[in-house]
């Protein structure tokens, strides 16, 4: 597989991915249609962590470095929920 | 100076000496250089000055809470004058102190490298700082800032009508400079290492300025998102933080100290780097657990961005949220707790020798436990109601802050500073000061906490009068601490040019920064030096197998 075929492909699924969560936010799914947002989105940025951003080329340190935001965010957004959702 | 090798008694030809100090004349080569030591020495004088307004602040403050009424200054005047000094000390001393002066200078030195990985975007960071700072300074110049330094909202968002926007601005800009120096630092580590220096084998002052520059760059972009959002519900009224918008009110909080709780860790971090050092140098022996305190800092840097919620525990944060809190609040005492054991460890039965900037190192160790302490009392929920928003606070984070990080920061100007000016100091007088500055400390800040405990709330300052004689041994014991930081500017200065030239090693420490001249030269090492062992191999371990990769010992460095 070409490097070009590959970044259309991997556009292509991300393209995919956009109209499952437009799709899924016609559905009357009540409080599991964020769990499955969020789901697509994380699989999103990790294509494009993987793909776009090469991390598949690099080694260990450099994939953790580069999901390390990623990481960090879900600190964030774990504890703020442990505030938000037991008020 | 108390240790010095036989390669000190030189001549004083140090003008004939090439080094960087000497590489480039006029005010040109200074403003447009990359050479990382330079770029260090213009962030020396530029938080020097900060540091200098911020104190005159601090001594603004402590003048007018000398007596119970508001004698000195307006009720507005004060909440000026604290905010500058927390908005100045916190952004433009405390946080660049370390890590952008010594950590500049040292780490490629350290390293064995010629330079840090993108010398440009170095410079490039002081000038943002720079563009940070003067903002700030303009902002005073127009009347100042009054939310206090953590711009809490809705007061900041809504209801003040200081310069708000100029200080949030200044603080979003001067937060580009410390992304920068972290990517750097962390670049730097990653691909600038001599051949053989293995991560076995750093210096446990890069270790700690790696896990600084981890949080630079995952703790700064969440401040200035932060600080953006506070602004767009100023000028344009989108609802985030304020309720009455349909935001929410803890929002802010909650972002705020996901930055701001590790920015003690940025500060306190390069500090522990720092008496690492100094402890080795004047126990002159090998510290104790190189692998715990290398992985204490990491675990600092991750568990140090879990505890944010402790500054909630009276905010309206649920009760559920605080008790996690709290428990990880508690968890990070573990690893500060490694290095002061290991520290310690190190020092058992050590060559000690009580020179200046061990006596710094000492006081860094003592206020630091003092600090880090009351800081665990402050992580128990039932405690923390009961002290919450009092001098107790203010207490505890200044030793830690102040008593921590400052010391450190002068500790580690008095060890360095023969290698960076070329010149010896007075040993004697960085003794003295040392004294002065943690006895003038500690009659500072004890007695606040004895405020703090009895009631007195912070940013006050018409208090009831049963608080006065603690607040006049607060404000005596600060002028006693100007004292000791005013101090070593004379001598050091002075050294400059009556001081007798320094040899590559006047402590006769390991470590590659001390393998080359004094001042070192612009580019550091004629060679890359081949790095064949492990760090802090002293005489008197030189027996001890290899802690690093286990290769054979050829050339100390």
């Amino acid at each position: 597989m070409t490097a070009s075929l590959r970044l259309v492909l991997v556009w292509a699924a991300l393209m995919g991915l956009l109209a499952l969560t437009i799709g899924a936010s016609f559905l009357p799914l009540g409080p599991v249609l964020p769990v499955i947002s969020y789901a697509i989105a994380a699989a999103k940025a990790g294509l494009v962590l993987w793909f776009f951003m090469e991390l598949r080329e690099e080694g260990g340190l450099a994939r953790l470095a580069g999901m390390a935001g990623f990481i960090w965010l879900a600190f964030l957004l774990t504890l703020l929920a442990a505030d938000l959702t037991t008020r | 100076m108390s240790r010095r090798t036989s390669q000190d008694a030189i001549p004083d030809t140090r003008e004939e000496r090439a080094s960087y100090l000497n590489a480039g004349q006029g005010l040109g080569s200074w403003l447009l250089t990359h050479d990382h030591k330079r770029i260090a020495l213009l962030y020396l004088i530029s938080i020097t000055f900060f540091f200098a307004v911020a104190g005159c602040a601090a001594a603004l403050i402590r003048a007018d809470l000398l007596t119970p009424e508001a004698d000195l200054l307006s009720n507005e005047g004060y909440n000026r004058a604290f905010s500058l000094h927390g908005i100045i000390m916190v952004w433009f001393f405390l946080i660049p102190s370390i890590p952008n002066v010594f950590g500049n200078f040292l780490i490629p030195l350290m390293i064995g490298a010629r330079d840090v990985a993108f010398p440009r975007l170095n410079l490039a960071s002081w000038y943002i700082f720079m563009a940070g700072g003067l903002l700030t300074l303009a902002i005073v110049v127009m009347g100042g800032v009054d939310t206090g330094w953590t711009f809490y909202t809705p007061y900041s968002s809504t209801y003040s009508n200081a310069y708000v926007i100029g200080a949030l601005a200044a603080v979003f800009i001067s937060g580009f400079s410390s992304i920068l120096t972290g990517l750097n630092f962390i670049v730097t580590v990653h691909k600038c290492r001599a051949p053989g220096m293995t991560w076995g084998r750093l210096p446990l002052f890069v270790w700690s300025h790696y896990a600084t520059s981890v949080i630079f760059v995952l703790a700064t972009p969440v401040l200035s998102i932060t600080l953006l959002l506070v602004a767009l519900e100023r000028i344009f009224g989108v609802g985030i933080f304020d309720p009455a918008l349909g935001g929410d009110p803890l929002l802010f909080q909650h972002l705020f100290w996901f930055y701001s709780h590790p920015a003690v860790y940025i500060m306190v971090l390069p500090a522990m780097g720092v008496v690492t050092e100094l402890i080795t140098a004047a126990a002159h022996k090998r510290v104790f657990g190189y692998w715990f305190i290398a992985g204490s800092s990491i675990a600092i840097a991750v568990i140090g961005f879990l505890v944010w919620g402790h500054h909630m525990f009276v905010a309206g944060q649920s009760p559920y949220a605080s008790a996690v809190f709290s428990f990880l609040s508690i968890v990070v005492a573990v690893p500060s707790a490694i290095k002061v054991y290991n520290w310690t460890a190190t020092l058992h039965k050590g060559e000690i020798l009580l020179d200046g900037p061990f006596l710094f190192a000492l006081a860094f160790i003592g206020l630091f436990v003092v600090g880090g302490l009351t800081g665990l009392m402050l992580a128990m929920l039932a405690i923390d109601v009961h002290v919450h928003d009092t001098y107790f606070v203010v207490a505890h984070f200044h030793y830690i802050m102040v008593g921590g990080t400052v010391s450190a920061f002068f500790g580690a100007l008095h060890y360095w500073w023969p290698k960076i000016t070329g010149r010896l100091h007075s040993d004697l007088w960085s003794r003295v000061s040392a004294i002065l500055i943690f006895g003038g400390f500690n009659m500072t800040f004890f007695p606040q906490f004895l405020l703090g405990y009895e009631g007195m709330p912070r940013r006050y300052h018409v208090y009831d009068p049963s608080f006065q004689v603690l607040n006049v041994m607060s404000s005596v014991g600060a002028s006693i601490l100007g004292l000791g930081y005013l101090l070593p500017l004379t001598y050091l200065l002075w050294s400059l040019r009556y001081g007798k030239p320094a040899g590559p090693n006047p402590w006769g420490a390991t470590g590659l920064e001390w393998s080359v001249a004094s001042p070192p030269p612009k580019h550091n090492f004629e060679t890359i030096p081949l790095v064949a062992t492990g760090p802090y191999r002293y005489p008197l371990e030189a027996d001890a197998p290899d802690e690093g990769e286990g290769e054979k010992e050829a050339e100390r460095v």
